[in-house]
């Protein structure tokens, strides 16, 4: 498909690598490294979520929450990162936790999911966004992961009282 | 200007005065739960509000469930196709007999003591039936309830839970055509459609701040300025919002709606039907067809119109209808003085290509909703506002001047504060006891 696959290489990866991974991605997001998190997507890579009353969307025909290309989820890094990204500045606390990883592998990809809760703190205020993530990550030559697809699942009914997804989950 | 309970909102909460250019709101009236209790009676209670669209119930036994202005409702048709809006509450003692979101039904049967209402609402079930009298339901009062009033104006339905409220039509007055506009989109004139996924949000500020911001042209400079170096990153420029071909302005549509709107002159694509250069050569192709299509279904001034314009439409008074990057339905109401909850679909003509019907998509959520690049922050300024307003006994009043000693001329500019100022008038009417 993309110069990402071609780069790809078939080797037996293990969950702890995953989770090291994963554990990277997260502590990116909490330390608001997100130019850095952007580069660990592929040229081709997506970051999704669903809407809440229809996680099984497809966001081709459906409202989802976020439906980002690889284009957009470096503008919405870097968006991110500035004072007019007014929902975000200051950039609020938050704490990525990661759990329950499992790993399933393919000829060209990890399939990994996970179970997360992000906490943002912000202007007196504590949200808690509990979910799932849906990875599809390729093995590059030097070993590293990248990721192709993350959709990040809101395990609850309605966007309430968090009111918006402002941060990355 | 009486600062006690029992006031009267027209004396105190809205300065409205048209010589001196003048227009100021209390911050009480974003703050105080008396109000909020007056909204609810006299707003609420009485106006036409949104429900649903009529696609998402087209076929008999098909059915949503939603609250709107707090009330639970089912919005159904019956086995025969029948429209029908009831209250989802059981008449035994109350339950919502209705559980899910959406889906097909023929019957709703109460989890509670298993009373089952046929689709139509007829009570066709009571478990042991031998303990009441023969002709209990015989005038039908233990059917389950429609709603006072409903109606369907070009596929958008609404309710009123008054008894007697003026037809939906003369209702929406001059908002009206702005509302059928929205449903001529689209190459193949078959509807519209509401996409499956809901935007279900809310705001820890005033409701009626919302309403302020869905159609104000001031602030895109500033609080979306982030968005429109996003734009002008991936364009190559971005047009200047305010001295854009074309032109741009604001109508007061009567009975408290309005509508900002301009030709050409917003930054963004749009799906129906204005491509831009990121989009490449074979979408223009198609939305050019999208248009002339539409010019020979409409008309060319029409198809003009809808199809390179943007409106921001205002119902009163919690709809709005954005018809601009996509084409979205926005409904919201108070829990509190300082929190609501929000509501949005996306509207989509039936019949659209998939590739547009992605795009589409795409557009929406570049900007709008919960996890756009421009909504969040217009959720932090409803909030920093809500904020400041709890030092009202210092600073009392927001000022709505912008524009004013213009606004009875020939074109208000999109940029002026009338669209909010003929919001506030019809809440300082509806307030004071007018009729809806």
């Amino acid at each position: 498909m993309t110069s990402a696959v071609t780069r790809a290489v078939t080797r037996t990866v293990t969950r702890s690598e995953v989770e090291d991974f994963l554990f990277h991605e997260a502590d990116l997001l909490d330390t608001w490294q997100l130019d850095e998190w952007a580069k660990l997507f592929t040229d081709d890579g997506e970051y999704l979520i669903p809407p809440t009353d229809l996680p099984d969307g497809d966001p081709a025909k459906h409202l989802f929450l976020v439906y980002d290309d690889r284009h957009r989820l470096g503008e919405r890094a870097k968006r991110l990162g500035k004072k007019t990204a007014h929902a975000e500045f200051p950039h609020s606390r938050t704490r990525h936790l990661i759990t329950n990883v499992r790993i399933a592998q393919d000829a060209t990809t990890v399939n990994a999911t996970c179970n997360f809760v992000v906490y943002r703190s912000k202007n007196g205020v504590n949200d808690v966004y509990p979910g799932h993530s849906l990875y599809r990550l390729v093995v590059q030559a030097d070993g590293s992961f990248k990721i192709r697809s993350k959709r990040a699942v809101l395990d609850v009914d309605t966007l309430r009282p968090q009111g918006k997804v402002s941060i990355i989950l | 200007m009486n600062q006690q309970a029992g006031f009267d909102p027209i004396s105190w909460a809205v300065r409205d005065d048209k010589a001196a250019g003048v227009f100021r709101i209390h911050r009480r009236a974003f703050v105080d739960q008396p109000i909020l209790e007056l909204e609810r009676e006299r707003i609420f209670g009485r106006c036409w509000l949104y429900a649903a669209h009529v696609s998402e119930v087209m076929e008999p036994g098909q059915f949503v469930s939603r609250t709107v202005a707090a009330r639970p409702l089912i919005i159904n048709r019956d086995r025969a196709g029948k429209l029908h809006v009831f209250f989802n509450s059981c008449t035994h003692r109350g339950a919502m007999v209705c559980r899910e979101l959406q889906g097909r039904a023929n019957n709703f049967s109460c989890p509670y003591h298993g009373w089952t209402y046929a689709s139509d609402g007829k009570l066709v079930h009571q478990p042991i039936p031998e303990s009441y009298a023969p002709a209990c339901n015989a005038a039908g009062e233990l059917n389950l309830r429609e709603v006072p009033n409903f109606d369907e104006f070009c596929g958008f339905i609404f309710v009123s839970f008054a008894q007697d409220v003026i037809p939906l039509a003369d209702y929406l007055a001059d908002a009206g055509d702005y509302l059928r506009m929205a449903s001529e989109h689209g190459a193949a004139g078959e509807g519209m459609e509401i996409l499956g996924g809901t935007q279900t949000y809310c705001a820890k500020a005033n409701w009626k701040l919302l309403q302020e911001n869905s159609a104000d042209g001031y602030h895109a400079d500033t609080t979306h300025a982030s968005y429109m170096d996003y734009i002008k990153a991936r364009e190559g420029s971005v047009h200047n919002l305010y001295s854009a071909k074309g032109f741009g302005r604001v109508r007061n549509l009567q009975r408290g709606h309005s509508v900002s709107e301009s030709i050409w002159g917003t930054p963004w694509g749009r799906p129906c039907a204005r491509s831009m250069p990121s989009w490449g050569d074979d979408i223009k192709q198609e939305l050019d067809a999208v248009f002339e299509a539409m010019v020979a279904r409409i008309g060319r001034e029409r198809a003009d119109f809808i199809c390179h314009g943007d409106r921001n439409l205002l119902i009163f008074p919690n709809l709005v209808v954005n018809d601009v990057g996509a084409l979205t339905v926005r409904t919201f109401y108070p829990s509190a003085p300082d929190y609501f909850e929000i509501t949005a679909w996306a509207l989509a003509p039936r019949g659209e290509s998939q590739r547009l019907r992605d795009l589409r998509i795409r557009n929406y959520l570049e900007f709008l909703g919960p996890g756009g690049f421009a909504t969040p922050d217009d959720q932090e300024m409803l909030e920093l506002c809500q904020k400041g307003y709890q030092a009202h006994t210092g600073v009392e009043w927001n000022d709505l001047s912008r524009g004013m000693l213009t606004e009875d001329g020939d074109s208000p500019a999109k940029q002026d504060e009338l669209q909010m100022r003929t919001f506030w008038r019809r809440w300082r009417d509806l307030l004071a006891g007018a009729e809806v």
